[in-house]
């Protein structure tokens, strides 16, 4: 009898072992969906529009993949996470990919088991503060009560911070970033502390925007970018080179307008052929079709457009390309070659 | 030869093992045994086999590991450099006092709510009506975010308290309530403080002492003495007199003022701007009356200043020796002698302070400063679960009371007893043990509800064990297993006391 156990033991762990090392590509390309962890809303990096479309930066790089890898970039299932639910989500399977404004840190990479694509955001952790608090510095926040996300590197940030320079703050964790809005507003707390590009963000969605500053320190460094389980290398691929494609798009001037006719015909960059597929079986190397970078420049646009559009200054966000330029433009935003 | 027939031998056949009664039920439980163990079994297998796919270890040394987080709400010494484990032990401790104040408040609203939802007087049965079925009806957690957000949204902001703003402190500027939490002077222990906690466990010794006697006294001769009354003044009395006692002789006392590296007879204000002015830290023991005086010292001098917190005395001598601090008072009765070197008296004094004096919170930078904090947090998550649990158990109180018969009442009238003692002498003890044991399950209802702490942002285990920890160190089978230990042994224990305690209640049969 007891051997019966042992063996039904063994046939279900080898059933279940079996399943979770299946390989995501082929479980999103079956099911004809990319599922993919956003946030539960932040103007102009995920929130859903008027029509309860989701858009934004992030976002878009949703898109890109799933334009890249189904060659539709609606077939996606957006998740929201918080904070703290967004790892789980990611770890159990129940999303394929997480881009929600996440920073790469070696703990996560390496502990928490998953592998960073790249980099689509280089930032920073801010403080928002009303300007009539008469604040200019956060070293003035001593006794300060600030509103913190949970579960996330801020959080971590603000305490080194505050001990660092021997001042004392009262943490009011809050789930998501509306609630921090709403707490903020009430003047539960005096700041508000996420990464600038979310306080910007944040601050753009405020009756009067200009009541509030965002204050000079920046505390952190705070890479954000799309994410993956660890040990599915072939689909940490397919995320990572998307992104790169996106990124390559915008170093060689190809745009969501130029794209259908530049990869019409082979034209004289090589590596613009390569790109688009009229050259060479790039595709193919990653398990997909020739034109997955034409269909993910074609979702959303390279990765300049998709700044500029949600969350460049033009937009009510307004946030400057910076660090995030070109490294032509002197800017991080760098890809390796397509070769 | 023999003439003995063979006994029938009983043998055993194995279909015996279904149709004959004497074998199926143990048939049954031996396979029902296997399936559970097979069950569990593909569990275990099924976790250890999905923990390596995705390459996570099973392992509990995250606890002793750096958290790195703050947390608000601390009932003991907890900062960011501590441990995981010790930030799961602050998470316990809030748990624990939201599910004991919650207990606390959800029977005495759940028993006013059920005794006056049968009252005769039409109005006050029917209001209970609506707050029981108003509570019982709608999800814990509506609540909860509802009394949060009036806290949030209807108060106003520390910032409106200044002068010019439409806000006021009330019940004598010793009380704010504020959309941060309730602001309430907090007590703080000055000399004596030990003997009037004594007289005070003494008294109580007492009062149990008087009230036997008067019940015997009752018992033999039928003369009532005043049990209310006795009760009332034996609490009050001994330690209000003790308290005046230690106020007149040691309150009066005065305590020096040291600043090291000061002039003799400097007054505080020329020390700050002369050898303290690259800063002031002060010593003094966290919590005393001493501190308390000289804090109010040094904010009427309007001096900044740092706290070095020290554990006594002694300690306070040794860090101003180490440098640590330039300003320390010592508490009183210690040697002149070991005054440190370098440090004289400052031409101010401070007070040795009461044996309990009150803090008020006063306004500084940013804040309330001083005083208790009673966070929103806290305030809505107590309010909900208190009166949604009291919904509850005001129904249970209402089906103990109509379980005693009707005659019972009747006949205490009879006898000529006054309506509030008929309930409290006769009612009651009969309902109790219809009420005690449902009223268990809402105590562990209760507190397993107050892990919705997370919806308002309240710091118990949840959030910080099975939240932020687990978000930060990826060890979520090893959090949730530790959170459910917890659950589970805190419900036990407050499952068996209750039981210990309706066993003392329930029908004695002699």
């Amino acid at each position: 009898m007891k051997k019966s156990v042992l063996f039904g033991a063994l046939t279900v762990t080898g059933l279940v072992a079996g399943a979770a090392q299946a390989a995501t590509l082929d479980d999103v390309k079956e099911r004809g969906e990319l599922n993919c962890g956003v946030v539960t809303g932040l103007a102009g990096f995920g929130a859903p529009d008027a029509n309860g479309v989701w858009e934004g930066f992030d976002v878009s790089v949703c898109r890109a993949v799933a334009a890249a890898v189904l060659g539709d970039p609606t077939a996606v299932n957006f998740v929201p996470t918080t904070g703290q639910t967004r790892f789980t989500a990611l770890a159990s399977g129940e999303i394929d990919m997480l881009a929600r404004n996440t920073t790469w840190t070696f703990s996560r990479d390496t502990d928490l088991k998953f592998d960073f694509a790249g980099v689509n955001y280089y930032d920073g952790q801010g403080f928002l503060v009303p300007t009539a608090l008469g604040v200019s510095s956060a070293k003035d926040l001593d006794g300060a009560t600030v509103c913190i996300q949970t579960g996330t590197t801020t959080e971590l940030n603000l305490a080194d911070f505050f001990r660092n320079n021997n001042i004392s703050y009262e943490p009011v964790p809050v789930e998501t970033n509306a609630e921090a809005q709403q707490q903020y507003l009430a003047g539960a707390c005096d700041a508000y502390t996420t990464d600038a590009s979310g306080l910007a963000a944040t601050r753009a969605t405020f009756e009067n925007p200009g009541d509030h500053v965002i204050l000079p320190e920046i505390i952190s460094k705070e890479p954000l970018g799309p994410l993956v389980r660890h040990g599915d290398n072939e689909w940490g691929d397919v995320v990572r080179w998307t992104l790169n494609a996106l990124v390559a798009a915008e170093e060689f001037g190809v745009t969501s307008a130029n794209v259908d006719e530049l990869s019409a015909a082979p034209g004289t960059n090589p590596e613009v052929n390569r790109l688009l597929g009229t050259e060479g079986e790039l595709g193919a190397m990653i398990g997909l079709g020739n034109d997955w970078a034409k269909n993910a420049i074609a979702a959303g646009g390279n990765y300049g457009e998709i700044f500029e559009k949600n969350i460049g200054e033009n937009t009510p966000i307004g946030l400057a390309r910076g660090l995030n330029a070109q490294w032509t433009n002197g800017g991080l935003i760098y890809a390796p070659p397509f070769r | 030869m023999t003439t003995t027939s063979d006994v029938p031998k009983a043998g055993f056949r194995p279909s015996q093992l279904i149709y004959d009664t004497r074998y199926r039920s143990l048939t049954i439980q031996v396979i029902a045994f296997i399936a559970l163990m097979l069950g569990l079994s593909w569990l275990v297998s099924n976790t250890i086999a999905n923990l390596s796919a995705l390459g996570k270890d099973f392992d509990f040394g995250f606890l002793g590991q750096r958290a790195g987080y703050d947390i608000n709400q601390r009932l003991v010494e907890y900062d960011s450099a501590s441990s995981h484990g010790r930030a799961a032990l602050v998470g316990i401790l809030n748990t624990l006092l939201i599910a004991v104040l919650g207990c606390a408040l959800a029977t005495v609203v759940g028993v006013l709510a059920g005794v006056l939802r049968l009252s005769k007087n039409w109005i006050v049965a029917n209001l209970m009506a609506v707050y029981v079925e108003g509570f019982r009806n709608i999800p814990v957690l509506l609540w909860i975010l509802l009394i949060f957000a009036l806290m949030t949204e209807s108060t106003p902001q520390p910032r409106d308290f200044r002068d010019g703003g439409d806000a006021a402190m009330i019940l004598g500027d010793s009380v704010a309530i504020t959309n941060r939490g309730v602001f309430i002077p907090a007590p703080f222990w000055g000399a004596g403080a030990g003997i009037l906690l004594a007289v005070f466990l003494v008294s109580l010794v007492g009062i149990y002492v008087w009230r036997r006697h008067a019940h015997k006294v009752q018992e033999q001769t039928g003369r009532i003495l005043p049990i209310g009354w006795g009760t009332l003044g034996l609490l009050i009395v001994p330690t209000a007199l003790a308290f005046l006692a230690l106020s007149a002789t040691t309150g009066r006392e005065r305590l020096p003022v040291y600043a090291v590296g000061a002039e003799a007879n400097m007054s505080l204000a020329d020390f700050t701007a002369g050898p303290g002015a690259q800063g002031l830290n002060v010593c003094a023991v966290p919590g005393s009356t001493e501190a308390l005086n000289l804090r109010r010292l040094m904010r009427a001098g309007e001096a900044r200043f740092n706290l070095v917190p020290v554990a006594d005395g002694a300690a306070a001598i040794a860090a101003a020796e180490a440098g640590r601090c330039n300003i320390l008072s010592l508490p009183g009765g210690t040697d002149p002698a070991t005054v440190p070197a370098g440090a004289v008296a400052l031409s101010e004094d401070i007070a040795r302070g009461l044996p309990v004096e009150f803090e008020r919170p006063v306004l500084g930078g940013f804040n309330f400063e001083g005083g208790l904090q009673l966070r929103n947090s806290l305030i809505a998550l107590w309010l909900a679960l208190s009166l949604y649990t009291g919904a509850f158990i005001a129904e249970n109180v209402r089906g103990g009371i109509l379980s005693v018969s009707k005659g019972q009442t009747e006949a205490a009238f009879a006898l000529g007893i006054k309506p509030s003692r008929t309930m409290r002498l006769v009612i009651l003890p009969q309902a109790l043990r219809v009420i005690i044991p449902p009223m268990i399950s809402q105590y562990l209802n209760l507190t397993k509800n107050s892990s919705l702490a997370i919806a308002v942002g309240y710091m118990d285990v949840r959030s910080t064990l099975g939240g932020i920890t687990i978000n930060q160190t990826g060890k979520e089978l090893e959090g949730m297993l530790l959170l459910g230990l917890f659950y589970l042994v805190t419900s036990l224990i407050i499952s068996s006391a209750m039981n210990l305690y309706n066993s003392r209640v329930k029908l004695k049969e002699r």
